[in-house]
C-alpha cells in the first residue's frame, strides 16, 4: 500500500469518526463515547483558552497529541485527521475542472495564503485580554457548529432521522451559507479554507517550524518539470525550497513526482526550506493592534454590564458572562446535545464577542429540570459539568440553592385570564418545580356582557421561578408570549441578581418568609414542600445499592457520567426508584 | 424570414415551441384552484382527515363493567383487576395488535407520581401478550421531549423488557382527525400507532391537576393529540368531555397505585405524592373517573367534565348501578 492510499484510509476513519460523533451527540445515543474528542485535541483551543483563562481545562490536556507530533512530523493533522480539510480536499476532488497545466498553477504559493496568520494573531490578542474568538474559525468548532445548526436538521427534514419534534436553529442560513460558502471556494481555490483562512492552520504552520521530518527535494534527480504540483493540497511549493509551514504532509508530491526526487527525510539540510511563514511583521503588529483595539469597543460597548440584553440566558451551569466568554468557543455542541431544542446560537444579543454562542431561545424550547446535558458535552467549562442535584440545589448544594437561569414575568396585556377574560393557566399547568413558582387565584369578574365568570388569574413566585422557560414555550399566545423569561434573576452572577432574600437569606428564614406572605395556604404548602425535598433526599440511601451496581444514575443514554466523571450521584438513581414505598 | 431556415427547421421550431406552450397552458389548466376563503381552508384541514373506528368489545349486559383491585402488588393489582373483570381474554385475542396509551407527559422519575407506573404497565402488557397479543404498541405525545420522558419515567425499559414497540410522536406520525365533538371537530391526531392497532388501552395514573381539578383516564387522551393543545385550557370540560366520543378503547386502567395529591399535573417532590394502593380497570371512562375522583378525597358531584359526559350519555357517573366488583389482592 503507497503511503498516500494510506492516508485516504486514515481520513475516512476520522471523517467516520467525526460524523458519528457528531450523530451521537444527544439524549438517547450518548452512551459515554468521547463526542469532544476532535475539540480536545485541537491546540488552538488549549492555547487560546490558556490564554484567556490561565488554565488547561480537562480534556483539553489531549491536544498534546497532536502538538507533539505536529513538532515531529510537521501539519500533517491538516490532511490526515481534520474532518473540515478533508471535506475541502473531498470537494475539490469530486468537482475538479482543471486539467493537469491548470492544476499546477492553482496549486503555487500565493501572497494571499499568509492571510490566516493575521487572523489568528487578531485571534490571540483578543483571547490574551479574556475574549476567545478562536471558534469563529477554528475548523472543528466551525464544522460541528453547521452540522448542528444547518445540516441535521437539513437531513432530518425530508427523513426525520436525527430528531423526535423537528428541532429549529435560529439564522441557520447563516451558519448553512457560510459552510456553503467555504466549500465552494475549493473551485476558486483549491483548499481556499485551509490555505488562506484557517488560525488551526496558521497555529500548526508556526508549529511546524520545529518538525524534524519534511519533504526534501533532491535537486539533481529534479528536472523541474513542476508534476509535484500537481495535487499539492497546501501550495508549500514542493518544487523548489518547501514552505514548511504549509505542506500538509498529504506525500501526493512523492507520489507524483516521475524521477523520484522528493523524498520525506528526517533533518534534511536548512538550506532547502522556507521554515517561517510568509510573514510581514508589520502586518502582523496591525494584526495585533486590531485585537489590542476590538477589545475596549466591544467591552465599552457594554452588552456584559450596564447594557445586557434580556434575551441573553445562558444555559444551567453556565459561568458568569466574562468567564463565559473566556471560555466559550462556539463548538455548538450543547446545542446540538440539548433535547428541547431551547439551546440557540446567538448572533447579536450578547454583543460582537458572543456570537454562536449558546443561548435559550424559550420560543423554541424550554430548559427540561432533570437535565444537565449541555454541560456534560461542554469540552472548555463554560457550562460546568453539575449534576442534577447541583442544578436542583438538593442535599449537599441545599446551601448553594437551586440554579436559576432568568426569572419569569407575566404581561397582563396578552394574558388570556389577565385581560380577556379567558380561562388558560396553561404556564401553572406546566410549571415543574414544587410548589410550582406559577401559581394562580380564583377571581369572579363581570364581563362586558355583565355575565359573572369565575377563572384562575396567574402570578410568579420570583422566589421559585428558575427561569426553565417551559411557561413561555408553552403560552398559547404564540407571538409575543404573555409570559417571559428574562435573564434577571441568574444565579451566576451577583450582578444579576433580583431578590434579596435569595442572597442573603438561609433555607430556614427563607421557609418563613414564605410561610408568612399573603397566602398562607399557599405558605403551608411551600413548608410541607420543603419537608418533601428533605425527605427526597432521605429516601435516596436506600435505594443505593441498587445504583451500586452502576456508576452514575447507571442509565446508559443520560449522559451524567459521559466522561467518566465522578457520577452524578443521588438524585439520578432516586430518578429509576420505581415508588416512594421501594 | 432568413434565407437559411429550411422549411423542415421552420416546422420543427413551430412544433417545439407549440408543444411547450400547449404543455404550459395544459398544466395551469390541470392545477387551477378555483376555491376561495373559508371553504378553501375548512377543505385543506379536512381533506385527509381520519376517523377512528371503536376499539370496544361487544359483551352483555350482565357483564362487570368495572373493577377495583386493592392492594400493594402492581403484578397482582393488575391480574385481580383483570380477573375480576372476566379475564383479559375477553378483550384481547390472539392475534390482536394492542396500542397502550401510558400518560407519561412529563420527563419525570415514576416515583413522582406525574407518569402512569412502569409495575402497572408492564403488568397490563404481560397480560396482553399472554392473551396472544401479536404485538404491543406503546405511544404518547408527552409534553415535555418525549425520549427523556419515556426514558425517565421507566416506561422505555419496561416496553424493552416486555417487548413492546415504543411509537415516537414525529411529525409524519400526525393527521387530522375527524372528531365532531362539541368543541374540537377536526384536530391533528397522532394516528399512527392507529393504522395497526386493533385493540387500544388507556393507562392512566391519578393526578391532581391546575385546571381541570383531575387528570384521570379521560383526560388521558389529551395525550394523542396534536397541534396547538395549549388552547385547549380555554374550554377544558369541554375538552375532556370529547375524549370518551372521539375514542371507544377497548378498556382504561386507571393507575392509583400512588397517587399525586397537589401541584399537579407536574408533581415534582414526593411530598405530592400519596399511597393509593388501588388500580382500577373499567370499559366505561366516565365511571372509572368517577370513582377515581373520590380516591383523591374530592366530590365527583363537583367535577364539571364528568358530568358533561353523561350528560352526552357517553358514560355514566353512576357506577354503582353499573355491574361493578371490588377484589382485594
Amino acid at each position: 500500500m503507497r503511503i498516500t492510499q494510506a492516508r485516504v484510509v486514515a481520513q475516512i476513519f476520522f471523517m467516520g469518526l467525526f460524523l458519528f460523533f457528531a450523530f451521537v451527540t444527544q439524549f438517547g445515543y450518548l452512551k459515554g463515547y468521547p463526542v469532544s474528542l476532535f475539540l480536545e485535541v485541537d491546540p488552538l483551543v488549549a492555547i487560546a483558552t490558556a490564554l484567556t483563562t490561565h488554565s488547561i481545562y480537562q480534556g483539553l490536556a489531549w491536544s498534546l497529541v497532536l502538538l507533539l507530533p505536529t513538532l515531529l512530523l510537521g501539519r500533517f493533522f491538516c490532511n490526515w485527521i481534520c474532518p473540515y480539510g478533508i471535506l475541502h480536499q473531498f470537494t475539490g476532488w469530486l468537482f475538479n475542472r482543471r486539467n493537469a497545466k491548470e492544476r499546477i498553477e492553482s496549486n503555487r504559493y500565493e501572497k494571499l495564503y499568509a492571510l490566516k496568520y493575521y487572523i489568528l494573531f487578531w485571534m490571540l490578542a483578543m483571547a490574551a485580554f479574556g475574549s476567545l474568538q478562536v471558534g469563529l474559525l477554528d475548523p472543528i468548532c466551525l464544522l460541528f457548529r453547521s452540522f448542528t445548526v444547518a445540516v441535521l436538521p437539513a437531513i432530518d427534514m425530508p427523513s426525520e432521522w436525527i430528531y423526535v419534534r423537528p428541532h429549529m436553529h435560529q439564522m441557520a442560513w447563516v451558519v448553512g451559507l457560510l459552510l456553503v460558502f467555504f466549500v465552494s471556494m475549493n473551485l476558486v481555490i483549491p483548499r481556499f479554507f485551509c490555505r488562506v483562512v484557517c488560525p488551526l492552520g496558521a497555529t500548526l504552520g508556526i508549529l511546524s517550524r520545529f518538525s524534524l521530518f519534511r519533504i526534501e527535494r533532491d535537486p539533481h534527480s529534479c528536472v523541474d518539470c513542476d508534476l509535484c504540483l500537481q495535487r499539492c493540497e497546501g501550495a508549500s511549493d514542493p518544487h523548489t525550497n518547501l514552505r514548511k509551514s504549509e505542506c500538509f504532509v498529504c506525500f501526493n508530491c512523492i507520489d507524483d513526482c516521475p524521477h523520484d526526487a522528493l523524498s520525506f527525510e528526517f533533518v534534511a539540510p536548512l538550506k532547502h526550506e522556507v521554515a517561517w511563514p510568509d510573514l510581514s511583521r508589520r502586518r502582523a503588529v496591525f494584526a495585533g493592534l486590531l485585537g489590542v483595539f476590538m477589545y475596549p469597543f466591544a467591552r465599552r460597548s457594554g452588552d456584559l454590564d450596564k447594557n445586557f440584553a434580556k434575551e441573553v440566558i445562558r444555559p444551567p451551569g453556565s459561568v458568569a458572562e466574562p468567564e463565559f466568554l473566556e471560555r466559550c468557543i462556539k463548538c455548538d455542541q450543547c446545542i446540538r446535545v440539548c433535547p428541547t431544542n431551547v439551546l440557540q446560537p446567538a448572533m447579536l444579543e450578547s454583543g460582537i464577542e458572543g456570537v454562536w454562542t449558546p443561548v435559550m431561545n424559550m420560543r423554541m424550547g424550554y430548559c427540561e429540570l432533570n437535565c444537565t446535558l449541555c454541560g456534560q458535552v461542554c469540552p472548555t467549562g463554560a457550562i460546568q459539568k453539575i449534576s442534577i442535584e447541583q442544578k436542583l440545589g438538593l442535599r449537599e448544594f441545599t446551601d448553594l440553592g437551586v440554579v436559576k437561569t432568568g426569572t419569569a414575568f407575566y404581561d397582563r396585556g396578552r394574558c388570556l385570564p389577565w385581560a380577556m377574560d379567558t380561562p388558560c393557566v396553561v404556564c401553572e399547568e406546566v410549571c415543574p418545580t414544587s410548589p410550582k413558582a406559577i401559581y394562580s387565584r380564583e377571581v369572579e369578574v363581570t364581563t362586558r356582557y355583565a355575565e359573572t365568570l369565575r377563572l384562575r388569574q396567574p402570578y410568579v413566585d420570583p422566589e421559585l421561578c428558575i427561569g426553565c422557560g417551559i411557561c413561555e414555550y408553552e403560552c398559547p399566545v404564540r407571538d409575543e408570549r404573555a409570559i417571559r423569561v428574562t435573564a434577571v434573576g441568574e444565579t451566576r452572577s451577583t450582578d444579576r441578581t433580583l431578590l434579596l432574600s435569595l442572597i442573603e437569606a438561609d433555607s430556614a428564614t427563607r421557609a418563613a418568609i414564605v410561610g408568612a406572605g399573603p397566602a398562607p395556604t399557599f405558605g403551608a404548602v411551600a413548608t410541607s414542600a420543603m419537608a418533601s425535598i428533605t425527605s427526597l433526599s432521605q429516601a435516596t440511601p436506600q435505594s443505593q445499592p441498587k445504583a451500586s451496581a452502576t456508576a452514575g444514575c447507571g442509565s446508559s443514554q443520560c449522559g451524567c457520567k459521559s466522561k467518566g466523571e465522578p457520577a452524578v450521584a443521588d438524585l439520578p438513581t432516586l430518578l429509576h426508584i420505581e415508588s416512594p414505598e421501594s | 424570414m432568413s434565407e437559411d431556415l429550411s422549411r423542415r427547421e421552420f416546422v420543427k421550431r413551430l412544433t417545439t415551441t407549440g408543444l411547450v406552450a400547449a404543455g404550459a397552458g395544459l398544466g395551469a389548466w390541470q392545477l387551477f384552484d378555483p376555491r376561495r376563503g373559508d371553504r378553501y381552508f375548512r377543505d385543506v384541514l379536512d381533506a385527509d382527515a381520519v376517523t377512528l373506528p371503536s376499539f370496544a368489545v361487544d359483551r352483555p349486559a350482565s357483564a362487570v363493567t368495572m373493577a377495583i383491585a386493592r392492594g400493594s402488588e402492581p403484578d397482582a393489582l393488575v391480574r385481580a383487576a383483570l380477573g375480576a373483570m372476566g379475564g383479559i381474554e375477553q378483550f384481547v385475542q390472539r392475534g390482536d395488535v394492542v396500542l397502550l396509551k401510558p400518560n407519561v407527559a412529563f420527563d419525570r422519575p415514576a416515583a413522582l407520581g406525574a407518569t402512569t407506573h412502569p409495575g402497572i404497565f408492564k403488568a397490563v402488557a404481560r397480560a396482553c401478550r399472554d392473551a396472544g397479543a401479536k404485538q404491543i404498541l406503546v405511544a404518547d405525545n408527552p409534553i415535555n421531549q418525549p425520549e427523556g420522558c419515556f426514558f425517565k419515567s421507566g416506561l422505555t425499559a419496561a416496553a424493552g423488557e416486555i417487548g413492546a414497540d415504543l411509537v415516537l410522536p414525529r411529525k409524519s406520525a400526525f393527521h387530522p382527525l375527524k372528531i365532531d365533538g362539541e368543541v374540537l371537530s377536526t384536530w391533528p391526531m397522532f394516528t399512527e400507532p392507529f393504522e395497526k392497532a386493533t385493540k387500544v388501552i388507556g393507562i392512566a395514573p391519578l393526578k391532581d391537576h391546575n385546571l381541570c381539578s383531575a387528570s384521570m383516564t379521560m383526560k388521558n387522551w389529551y395525550g394523542l393529540l396534536g397541534g396547538r393543545r395549549n388552547q385547549f385550557h380555554q374550554r377544558i370540560h369541554g375538552i375532556v368531555s370529547d375524549f370518551p366520543h372521539m375514542i371507544k378503547p377497548t378498556l382504561v386502567v386507571l393507575d392509583a397505585t400512588r397517587m399525586l395529591m397537589r401541584n399537579g399535573p407536574t408533581g415534582g417532590s414526593l411530598g405530592d405524592v400519596a399511597r393509593g394502593d388501588t388500580v382500577v380497570v373499567g370499559t366505561d371512562m366516565v365511571a372509572v373517573d368517577t370513582f377515581g375522583y373520590g380516591l383523591l378525597g374530592r366530590d365527583p358531584e363537583k367535577l364539571e367534565y364528568l358530568h358533561r359526559a353523561a350528560a352526552r350519555d357517553l358514560g355514566s357517573t353512576k357506577w354503582k348501578e353499573q355491574v361493578w366488583r371490588e377484589v382485594t389482592t
